[in-house]
């Protein structure tokens, strides 16, 4: 399989010097999913921003499709790479179906084609257009909003989808149903993606690989399995943590 | 005796008035044209945004007959005092429209910015799609307060000669009639009310689209 993506030793220096990500290299196979584990201020965030240059390296560089991202055009690159964040981002003065074709919009489309694509893509995340479509944002729970910014992602049919912690504003349940609509529909549509996530569940759950930073540096990128199995003191006492009501509840 | 007043005075009223709102709206027009443009560059260059606010804020502190006087030497505008009036009451409106252009748009939840630039919206996009729109009803506010702080200065444009319903008021104060001062006063503050309450009502329509 190729790579979507490609870090080659990327670098991030903040303003001051520090350095946000240090040397990381590793490959996001074409239509996998890899997931970036970390606690906060670990890094992942600006790595992902690092692809749809958001965040630009100090050093290294970045391949999507193959091809450097700092050599392409800023607004084309970004229109081919979906994004999701945590906060949804939706835009609060357009109704649902503006929302997701907003990127048609950008490009131009005739607004028939964009409703069209916006209603398939509002019942692919489990939204029906016709009593969904004309809401505004904030007629919408957390995990709708949520739904209506991955089809908003997906609305110019990107090759590679960025989400960084889509669902951590969401509870336990509403979460597990983001995450089971987000695998079946990426056994339907083909995409490459990388998520961000600091739930160890969820990155297990969803993660064709999952890759571990740590204070900027890349600690593994394993397979889930190979993941828990690991020994490494650092995989370890992330695994630990998450276990720990677990293991007291039990005794 | 009322009636009489009003017979000897109708006409002069609705002439100065028509002249007042034209004055004041010449005023927020060009102030709104040259605000607007450069609150939103100020988002784009906030280091400059106080450096730039302080000049607005002290030409408002400039005593309005204090500054109707420095422009009256001035060769081109001092040829007719209508000129005068209308760069005053410009400078007096920047500051409200100024400010709140930059805060309303500074003020956007900076999530619906990130997601705007990262799927790719240029720039003009992402400022007529969003930040105009979201930032609307508070630029309506800016040009609300300006509108009314204005109308009220405006009145002292007819001590350069300029008209408007000033000239009731300088023409009573002089002749002790306070019949006079009020046919200049009442119309006045009767035009701030009205152009408060209609800038409102847009404003709260802008306010209801952009939740």
């Amino acid at each position: 399989m190729s790579a979507a993506i490609e870090f080659r030793a990327v670098s991030v220096a903040a303003p001051q010097g520090r350095l946000l990500l240090e040397n990381i290299s590793f490959s996001v196979d074409s239509g996998s999913m890899t997931v970036l584990l970390g606690r906060s201020g670990s890094g992942k965030t600006t790595l992902l921003r690092t692809v749809n240059r958001m965040v630009v390296p100090t050093q290294g560089e970045v391949l999507v499709d193959g091809t450097p991202n700092s050599g392409a055009d800023l607004i084309p690159l970004r229109r081919g790479i979906g994004y999701v964040i945590q906060e949804t981002g939706l835009f609060p003065h357009f109704t649902v179906e503006r929302n997701v074709g907003i990127v048609l919009e950008a490009e131009g489309h005739p607004r028939a084609r964009r409703i069209e694509r916006s209603h398939d893509l509002l019942a692919a995340v489990g939204l029906d257009p016709a009593v969904y479509a004309l809401r505004r944002p904030h007629q919408l729970s957390g995990g709708q909003r949520q739904r209506v910014g991955l089809a908003r992602a997906l609305a110019a049919d990107p090759g590679v989808l960025l989400m960084d912690e889509p669902f951590g504003a969401l509870d336990p349940l509403t979460r597990s149903d983001m995450q089971d609509m987000l695998r079946d529909l990426l056994s339907r549509f083909r995409k490459t993606v990388l998520l961000v996530t600091h739930d160890l569940n969820e990155a297990l759950y969803l993660g064709d690989r999952v890759a571990l930073l740590s204070e900027g540096r890349l600690v593994a990128a394993l397979t889930p399995h190979q993941f828990l199995a690991s020994d490494r003191p650092d995989i370890k006492t992330y695994i630990d943590a998450f276990q720990r009501g677990e293991k007291v509840a039990r005794r | 005796m009322t009636s009489t007043f009003l017979a000897r005075y109708g006409g002069e009223i609705a002439t100065l008035t028509i002249e007042h709102i034209w004055l004041t709206a010449a005023a927020m027009l060009f102030s709104a044209s040259i605000a607007v443009p450069a609150g939103i560059w100020l988002t784009r260059a906030p280091r400059w945004a106080s450096p730039i606010l302080g000049i607005a804020n002290v030409l408002q502190t400039i005593p309005s007959l204090a500054m109707f006087g420095f422009l009256l030497p001035l060769p081109w505008l001092g040829e007719r005092a209508a000129r005068i009036a209308i760069v005053a009451l410009t400078a007096y409106a920047l500051l409200p429209i100024l400010r709140n252009t930059y805060a309303g748009i500074r003020g956007i939840d900076p999530s619906v910015i990130e997601v705007a630039r990262a799927l790719g919206l240029t720039d003009t996009q992402r400022l007529f799609k969003l930040e105009l729109p979201l930032a609307a009803s508070f630029i309506l506010a800016g040009l609300r307060t300006a509108t009314v702080t204005c109308i009220g200065i405006a009145t002292i444009a007819a001590a350069v000669g300029a008209g408007g319903l000033g000239e009731f008021i300088f023409r009573g104060v002089a002749s002790v009639d306070n019949r006079l001062v009020l046919a200049g006063a009442v119309p006045a503050a009767l035009l701030a009310l009205a152009a408060d309450g209609v800038l409102g009502m847009i404003e709260r329509r802008l306010k209801v689209v952009a939740q």
